[in-house]
């Protein structure tokens, strides 16, 4: 009789692709949780929106590809994918804002650069990007963190989304917002003057659970070794020093340390968005510069520009330098007395 | 099974074994199915009926078979000899026939077969004599590795180098580390080893230690699932100096590199050996076997194999016979082929699959797991990379294995490189942890055959790009070679030419006989001559004899014959000449030879003007142009006082040519004013200038001179030499004419025509010639000095014909005609020779020379017959 060739390990570990994506996502609970709890059903819609769009889109492209759909929906990246783009929109967001952002993740972001593993940039962050260029009114427009029995119904929601219309009376700035909105006036008059922080228990009222929901979350993935801890604490050690650095005690609209740690995406993207390990650097020591230049740009975005907020555009700027990264930052390996370049001669 | 309560306080209370265990890199944790095999005692295997012995079951060049197929063998003996220093003996592991020499399928990664012997068992198991020894530590060092070497001991753990050739460095040694890791799932073999022989082993560990200077670290590691074969030995090792530690489980522990690293904290440089950090490492198994080889001269025949997996009925350990095809082992265990899908040998994270059941246990199998479909399930395809790091941190070598994933797949073999791919060991972890089922190790294992097969087509294309570039050098020296010999041939020739012409304007005619440019060597020369001697010897002897003949006959050909001997005698007596002549003045030929260009001492023959005039010639070149003016002053004051001479015989006589003399000793005056003129000028020229004034000279200056000389010297001439030198120049032109006529013939060139017209015109012209000649005679009585075909310069030629011609006032026309036939007969003699070697060298001139000869003999016969017009 004669066998089956194949070379070795003949040993696996259980571990799979699809158990790692759906870890992640059961890790995003905490916040969702946290999400749902102050904003109402319109987190749920615009979850439910961006899984069904993602996976059709995923599929029709797979089709469209002439990929097995079965095997490669089960990796259960566009899942993924879907998940952090819903979280990330604002709740209530019209359906077609949500179609287009699935549209540029997963269609553009990631099959069009040949799919799982080949895309240079975190797919969630390109359609999260270009929703927020092309249609910053949309984008802006957050609902007051008013409670899930205050929130808008589920019939006000669905007229939101599906028929455009407008929800007067919910909107209201978030804490990244009001700090932007009101420079010239000190931290104390900002917490005095906004319903946001007046009542919030350290800064600003829900997103301060939603989070620690998201910190929650990816302590459980650390703890289950999804990703290593040297992105996330890169990043958020980096945002603390800076924002420490830059607060002078409240005499100016620079928000303090607790307000840039646990208002806007902070976590979310510290955790669940640095992470993606196809967009990011490789080598611990590339996590560990990858994920401080993204504080530092978060920080820098938040204090110095325009935008309320800075992850995506962070975590977008990085992905490009990541390959760089990666060339410099080599591991040293067992019997080297040092860490090569990727970048150096050699003759083969 | 459960530990013995005595191992912990051993641990604890030992100081002997207290040691700092250093960290490794990555690793991973793999279900350690250990348990299965170790259920039951070790077993001994039943005698194959046959076994199967690779020829290659080390590293290093297969053994060489000593048996041929029908020879009976005993059980131990050496049916194969290492080939080479890397090499092991093989040795028959039943007793039995050579059934056969042939290549089969070997249990390798490759899945290739190899050459094997195969014995058939006798049944007998009948022993050859082994050769004990009590007191081994007594041997010399070397005895004792020839023992092991000759046992055809190698690495039993897997790679199998031959554990001789690990022994025999001279390197010194800090560690000596056995390793007892056996970090692989499912083995147990060395565990059992070391529980059932911890004695052997210990003393096989001195016995290393001894063969290795005793190095002071002495360490036996083991992994800390295996406490009963820890106690067991720390037993044995009571009151030696080897320690015997564990360290908690972490694959691949077992690995050379990383076991030096767990026990020495020391990093094995990349691309070195063990011995670069003072360490060696052998495994249990080949201790155990260097002690049984050494101690009761056991030659490696069998080995510990554990036979495990859920395919088979029960699992365990069995100390199976080398070469017993696997089959017959796995019966022993009840396979169930249908259960399984795959049998492995070695572990499941190194071990290869094997291609069917019948390919023989080796000296490296320390496992073979037969599992069920349930426990290894067939691979599941593989996702795409997402470069989650997981085999990063499970990297043992600390690599970036999803790197060296994403260049392997792109074939970037410079950026695998920079990654050390090289460094990677193949121990499987991190294809083990990767999510996406990636067979990551089997890229690797592809990149580096890739990459060593580019290494060696570069070697390759080196060693010939090199050779083809040193064959380019070879062959373009020798074209220069070759070009450079051809110009100093053309150069030569030139010169040659030159000193030819100029030796004509010298003689003041253009009659010259084609000198060759280039003598032959004195010895070819005198050769050439006594061939010429001999071979007229011959023909004066067969001449005489058809003489006498003829008289005897009383033909009518008596007188034509005679006057065939008389040629042959002068031809032979003209060689004769010619040969003591060349024997008197050898030096004078060679000197002209070697075409020195300075004039040599003037030895040269008087009576041979052509020599004469290249030395002229020769001295002339060396000339400086204040020294060539000079020396035509000279000349031209020479001439002017003949000629001065000339005009005055001419006014004596009262010749009619008077005026002509006179003109020309005023041109000569004239000449000679305008060269001490420029004498003058050069004379205090520096020799800077020689070089510009050298080329206005030389060429056209030189040639307008000649030309002058020429005229001047026709010019004083009278009719009858005038008419005499044209005569000679006519002869000379003709000859040449009708050599290149000859060539032209025998080249079939296309100008045949032309030439041939060409000669007859000459032929003509010189008819013409001779005819004035003739006429002129009378006037300036001086006929013969004209017929000579030797290079005359005109002068001397006119000097002795006036000798001559005074000389033959006194003769009567009778006297005269005989002499004419006596010179042409010597004239013939000499035209034959020529003719005789030319035909002998099958020379081009061949036909000119015998239309000469044919023409002289004509003459020669008109000659004689005015002569008997005279006489009647």
């Amino acid at each position: 009789m004669s066998f089956i060739s194949q070379s070795s390990p003949h040993a696996h570990a259980t571990n799979s692709t699809q158990k790692v994506m759906l870890t992640v996502a059961a890790a995003t609970t905490p916040g969702f949780i946290a999400l749902v709890y102050f904003f109402g059903v319109g987190v749920i819609i615009n979850l439910a929106l961006a899984i069904i769009f993602s996976l059709a889109l995923e599929a029709l492209v797979l089709y469209l590809r002439k990929r097995p759909i079965k095997f490669y929906l089960s990796d259960c990246s566009a899942l993924v994918t879907a998940i952090l783009l819903g979280l990330a929109l604002p709740p209530y967001s019209p359906w077609w804002l949500i179609f287009v952002g699935c549209i540029f993740s997963i269609v553009v972001a990631k099959q069009l650069y040949g799919g799982l593993g080949f895309n240079p940039f975190n797919p969630a962050m390109i359609g999260y990007v270009v929703l927020l260029i092309s249609f910053p009114v949309n984008m802006t427009l957050w609902t007051a963190p008013v409670g899930f029995a205050n929130a808008p119904s589920l019939a006000e929601a669905f007229s939101s989304v599906f028929l455009n219309a407008p929800l007067d009376g919910y909107t209201g700035a978030t804490p990244l917002d009001a700090f932007k909105q009101s420079q010239g006036e000190t931290v104390a008059e900002i917490y005095q003057n906004e319903s946001i922080f007046s009542d919030a228990v350290i800064a600003g009222a829900g997103w301060e659970w939603v989070n620690l929901g998201f910190l929650l979350g990816g302590l459980f993935l650390l703890w289950r070794k999804i990703f290593s801890w040297h992105a996330p604490v890169a990043m958020l050690v980096t945002l603390t020093v800076c924002s420490f650095l830059f607060y002078n005690g409240g005499s100016d609209s620079g928000a303090p340390v607790l307000t840039h740690l646990l208002s806007g995406a902070t976590m979310l993207g510290a955790f669940f968005i640095i992470t993606d390990p196809v967009s990011s650097a490789v080598s611990q020591k590339g996590r560990l510069i990858f994920g401080a230049c993204i504080g530092l740009l978060v920080f820098m975005i938040r204090h110095f520009g325009n935008y309320p907020d800075a992850i995506a555009f962070a975590v977008l700027l990085m992905n490009f330098a990541a390959p760089f990264i990666d060339y410099y930052t080599l591991p040293r390996s067992y019997g080297h007395n040092k860490s090569r370049r990727a970048t150096e001669k050699v003759d083969v | 099974m459960t530990a013995k309560p005595i191992t912990t306080e051993l641990i604890a209370t030992s100081a002997q074994h207290a040691r700092k265990i250093f960290p490794i890199a990555g690793g991973v944790h793999p279900p350690q199915n250990k348990s299965q095999s170790l259920q039951r005692p070790l077993v001994s295997a039943r005698l194959p009926e046959k076994v199967i012995l690779p020829l290659a079951q080390h590293i290093g060049a297969p053994a060489k078979p000593l048996v041929a197929v029908g020879e009976r063998v005993l059980t131990g003996q050496l049916v194969a000899e290492a080939k080479g220093f890397v090499s092991a003996n093989i040795h028959a592991s039943i007793s039995g026939t050579v059934e056969s020499i042939e290549e089969l399928p070997i249990p390798h990664p490759s899945g290739l077969t190899g050459p094997c012997i195969i014995i058939h068992s006798d049944g007998k198991d009948e022993k050859a004599a082994q050769d004990e020894c009590e007191n081994y530590m007594e041997l010399g060092r070397e005895e004792l590795i020839e023992k092991i070497r000759s046992a055809g001991l190698i690495g039993m753990g897997g790679a199998g180098f031959p554990t001789s050739v690990k022994l025999a460095g001279q390197a010194p040694i800090e560690h000596l580390i056995i390793n007892g890791t056996e970090c692989e799932p499912y083995i147990t073999a060395d565990d059992i080893l070391m529980r059932n022989y911890p004695y052997e082993i210990i003393h096989g560990v001195e016995l290393l230690a001894h063969l290795l200077g005793n190095p002071k670290d002495i360490v036996i590691g083991l992994e800390e699932n295996k406490p009963e074969a820890l106690a067991a030995l720390r037993d044995a090792a009571m009151g030696t100096n080897i320690q015997v530690v564990s360290f908690p489980c972490q694959y691949p522990s077992g690995g050379e590199k990383q076991l030096i690293q767990r026990l020495t904290g020391k990093e094995v440089p990349s691309g070195k050996l063990p011995i670069h950090v003072g360490a060696v490492v052998q495994n249990i198994g080949t201790t155990y076997s260097a002690y049984r080889a050494v101690r009761y001269g056991e030659p490696l025949i069998k080995r510990i194999t554990t036979i495990v997996g859920d395919a088979l009925e029960h699992s365990g350990n069995i100390e199976a016979r080398i070469g017993t095809p696997v089959s017959d082992l796995l019966d022993q265990f009840g396979f169930k082929a249908k259960k399984s899908s795959q049998l492995i040998m070695g572990g499941p994270m190194m071990g290869f699959v094997i291609p069917n059941a019948d390919v023989p246990v080796l000296k490296t199998t320390n496992c073979i797991i037969a599992p069920s479909k349930k426990e290894m399930p067939p691979v599941t395809p593989a996702q795409a990379c997402i470069r989650c790091g997981m085999c990063a941190e499970a990297c043992p070598a600390q690599l970036l294995p999803q790197q060296l994933y994403w260049y392997a797949r792109s074939d970037d073999h410079e950026k695998l490189l920079t990654h050390n791919l090289f460094d990677c060991i193949e121990c499987g972890a991190c294809s083990y942890v990767c999510p996406s089922h990636i067979p990551l190790v089997q890229y690797y294992r592809a990149a580096k055959g890739a990459i060593r097969t580019e290494r060696e087509e570069k070697a390759k294309s080196d060693r010939s790009r090199k050779r083809f570039e040193f064959k380019q050098e070879r062959i373009a020296k020798a074209e220069a070679e070759k070009e450079a010999k051809r110009l100093a041939r053309q150069k030569a020739a030139q010169e040659a030419k030159k000193k030819l012409e100029e030796q004509k304007a010298q003689s003041g005619s253009s009659e010259a006989t084609p000198t060759k440019p280039a003598a032959p060597k004195v010895e070819d020369e005198r050769a050439r001559l006594e061939r010429t001697l001999a071979s007229a010897q011959t023909r004066l002897e067969s001449a005489k004899n058809k003489h006498q003949e003829a008289v005897a006959e009383n033909s009518d050909r008596v007188e034509q014959l005679a006057a065939k001997v008389k040629q042959a005698e002068t031809r032979v007596e003209d060689a004769k000449s010619k040969l003591a002549a060349l024997k008197t003045a050898p030096a004078n030929t060679s000197a002209d030879n070697s075409q020195v260009s300075a004039p040599t001492s003037s030895s040269t023959d008087a009576d041979n003007p052509v020599e004469k005039a290249i030395a002229k010639a020769m001295a002339k070149q060396s000339m400086s142009p204040y020294e060539k003016v000079k020396s035509s002053v000279e000349s031209l004051t020479n001439r002017l006082e003949k000629a001065q001479q000339k005009h005055a015989q001419a006014v004596s006589d009262s010749g009619d040519n008077i005026d002509a003399l006179a003109l020309g000793v005023e041109k000569l005056k004239e000449k000679l004013d305008a060269a001490q003129q420029e004498l003058k000028e050069l004379a205090p020229d520096e020799p800077s200038k020689e070089a510009a004034q050298k080329e206005e000279l030389d060429p056209a200056q030189a040639a307008i001179e000649k030309a002058k000389a020429k005229a001047l010297a026709k010019q004083s001439m009278s009719p009858y030499e005038k008419a005499q030198s044209s005569v000679e120049s006519l002869t000379n032109r003709l000859e040449k004419a009708q050599q290149k006529h000859a060539q032209a013939v025998s080249d079939g060139s296309e100008n045949v025509d032309a030439l041939a017209l060409g000669v007859e015109k000459l032929k003509e012209k010189l008819n013409a010639a001779q005819q004035e000649l003739k006429e002129l005679a009378p006037k300036e009585p001086a006929k013969e000095a004209d017929q000579k075909e030797e290079l005359d310069p005109a002068q001397a030629a006119i000097e002795r014909a006036k000798a001559k011609a005074a000389a033959n006032a006194q003769l009567t026309p009778k006297e005269k005609l005989a002499n004419q036939i006596e010179s042409l007969k010597t004239r013939i003699g000499k035209a034959q020779i020529k003719y005789d070697t030319a035909v002998e060298e099958n020379s081009d001139n061949q036909e000119a020379l015998s239309l000469g000869l044919n023409k002289l003999k004509q003459k020669l016969e008109a000659t004689e017959k005015e002569l008997a017009e005279l006489e009647e």
